[in-house]
């Protein structure tokens, strides 16, 4: 136990000096973390957001099994999805010729298809519900489908930032897929996560758990920027 | 419009991601002992200064990397398996393989040795020890050189440990450093390349407990990556690498590199 108590303190200590010195290469490692995860995040709400919308207000057969679909498909493991991805864009795969893998793009590309199912299955439920309180206005109004999709969208776009910062924290924290497919190449494709793994396997584990901290630190930087442009945006609307 | 600003920002951050991707670049496909150990932060800037080329290592088990040069994506490929990199150069994936340099494997134990195999420089002797006493002992279980060193250790000694796999012996299935953090939490002896374990931090009371068996030598090799199977391969870059490798300069930048002034490889490429 003391000896838990003194590695969490060491990695506090180094946590502190490390971000104190400006060190350019974790500069670099967590921009790009927050680079690949927030472009992921973009990605996948521009996808995920009008999916979880039309099938929120749609009314179709086979409607329950896509619901299960959508929400299964949030358990994704990181390590399939990064296999997946690896198998497309090698070069002896069908999207080799684009030279992607071991690239940003590539890590990308693997959390978008990771947490677009995220964004898509949490934006249907907020959605849904949001759809049922204005039905009956919706249908007295008689909105399109193109207009009752921007409406919900709008209305709920404070809870949907919640979902996108569901989606941004499952991509931040992964692994999994980035590893396989971005390779953790020093200056190329190394982010705080495989950083992380790289200096576990290397046995320096004050080290790791330094940069840990360092990345809930970056995770709590995103969630207060977001917070604060939603307390902004709700103290205008009721001046 | 607030739309478009994110699509137009987002697809900026992408693609400027895939303009990263530098012509005088190549990927080495590698074991982890020599990136692990800071034996490629040590050559590849000597490397880049001479020949402006950028060296992109993926360090993964000797395994994965043979399997992910097949698949073409790498340039050079850098391991310790001898044998495995002579079928894929006769399968025609590689040019020409060289020896690039050796060290040897160590078995490393907790201060208590509870199998008493310390000081023992018979390996097969060892490690029949160990089993007989059924003293824990942790694997690697991963396909890689290091994997396939001690399979092949296991088959002289005459015991056949996967019988036991999960009870004394335990598969990791994951690379050289987490296998070791594993088994010293679980008091497991470990065979590591002695790289790997000098330049590895979490030791705690664990200190090398067989050593100096001839057969626990471990070659290094490089091999570029044939242009005919792979015709993404960036050959000349890839050549100038491998050569340099195995140039006297190379060998001696290799022969400089100390960890807690300990030579960590020893460069035995063939004189040309």
């Amino acid at each position: 136990m003391g000896n838990i108590l003194q590695g969490v303190g060491d990695a506090l200590g180094l946590a502190i000096q490390l971000v104190l010195s400006g060190d350019p290469d974790l500069l670099e490692i967590v921009f790009l973390s927050l680079r690949v995860s927030l472009t992921a995040t973009a990605f996948a709400c521009l996808v995920g957001l009008p999916v979880g919308a039309l099938v929120a207000i749609g009314r179709f057969r086979g409607r329950n099994g896509v619901l299960i679909v959508m929400n299964a498909l949030m358990g994704l493991p990181p390590v399939v999805v990064g296999l997946l991805v690896y198998l497309h864009l090698s070069r002896s795969g069908p999207l080799g010729f684009l030279g992607l893998l071991y690239t940003p793009a590539a890590m990308i590309i693997a959390q978008t298809i990771l947490i677009a199912p995220i964004v898509a299955a949490l934006s249907r439920q907020v959605l849904e519900d949001l759809h049922m309180e204005y039905s009956e206005q919706f249908r007295s109004l008689c909105l399109t489908r193109l207009q009752t999709i921007r409406a919900l969208l709008w209305d709920a776009r404070y809870s949907l930032l919640t979902v996108g910062l569901a989606g941004f924290g499952r991509a931040v924290a992964e692994v999994g897929a980035v590893i396989i497919v971005g390779g953790n190449i020093d200056h190329l494709t190394r982010v705080m996560t495989t950083a992380i793994a790289l200096e576990t396997s290397k046995g320096d584990l004050a080290l790791a758990l330094a940069l840990g901290l360092i990345l809930l630190i970056i995770a709590l930087g995103v969630n207060a920027a977001v917070q604060s442009v939603r307390m902004t945006a709700a103290r205008q609307a009721y001046v | 419009m607030f739309g478009k600003t994110l699509m137009a920002s987002a697809a900026a951050l992408f693609l400027g991601g895939a303009a990263w991707a530098q012509d005088q670049s190549i990927i080495v496909q590698s074991t982890t002992s020599t990136a692990n150990s800071g034996l490629y932060d040590y050559l590849l800037p000597i490397f880049q200064d001479k020949t402006g080329i950028q060296v992109n290592v993926v360090a993964v088990g000797t395994g994965q990397a043979i399997k992910n040069a097949q698949n073409c994506d790498g340039d050079v490929l850098l391991v310790h398996a001898k044998s495995s990199e002579e079928k894929f150069v006769a399968a025609g994936f590689g040019t020409k393989r060289t020896d690039l340099m050796y060290n040897d494997f160590v078995i490393v134990g907790p201060a208590g040795d509870p199998a008493g195999v310390g000081g023992m420089n018979d390996v097969q002797g060892a490690l029949a020890q160990i089993a007989d006493k059924g003293a824990l002992f942790a694997s690697r279980g991963d396909d890689s050189g290091t994997h396939k060193k001690e399979m092949a250790l296991w088959g002289d000694s005459g015991f056949d440990p996967a019988a036991a796999s999960g009870d004394w012996y335990r598969e990791t299935g994951s690379g050289m450093g987490a296998t070791l953090n594993a088994g010293i939490g679980m008091g497991a002896y470990v065979m590591t390349d002695r790289a790997t374990w000098i330049s590895f931090a979490n030791k705690q009371d664990y200190a090398i407990q067989v050593q100096g068996d001839e057969d626990m030598f471990n070659q290094y090799g490089v091999i570029p990556v044939s242009p005919e199977k792979c015709p993404s391969v960036k050959v000349e870059a890839a050549q100038a690498f491998a050569d340099w490798l195995v140039s006297k300069e190379g060998q001696e930048a290799i022969a400089a590199y100390k960890v807690a002034d300990q030579q960590l490889f020893f460069p035995n490429a063939p004189a040309n």
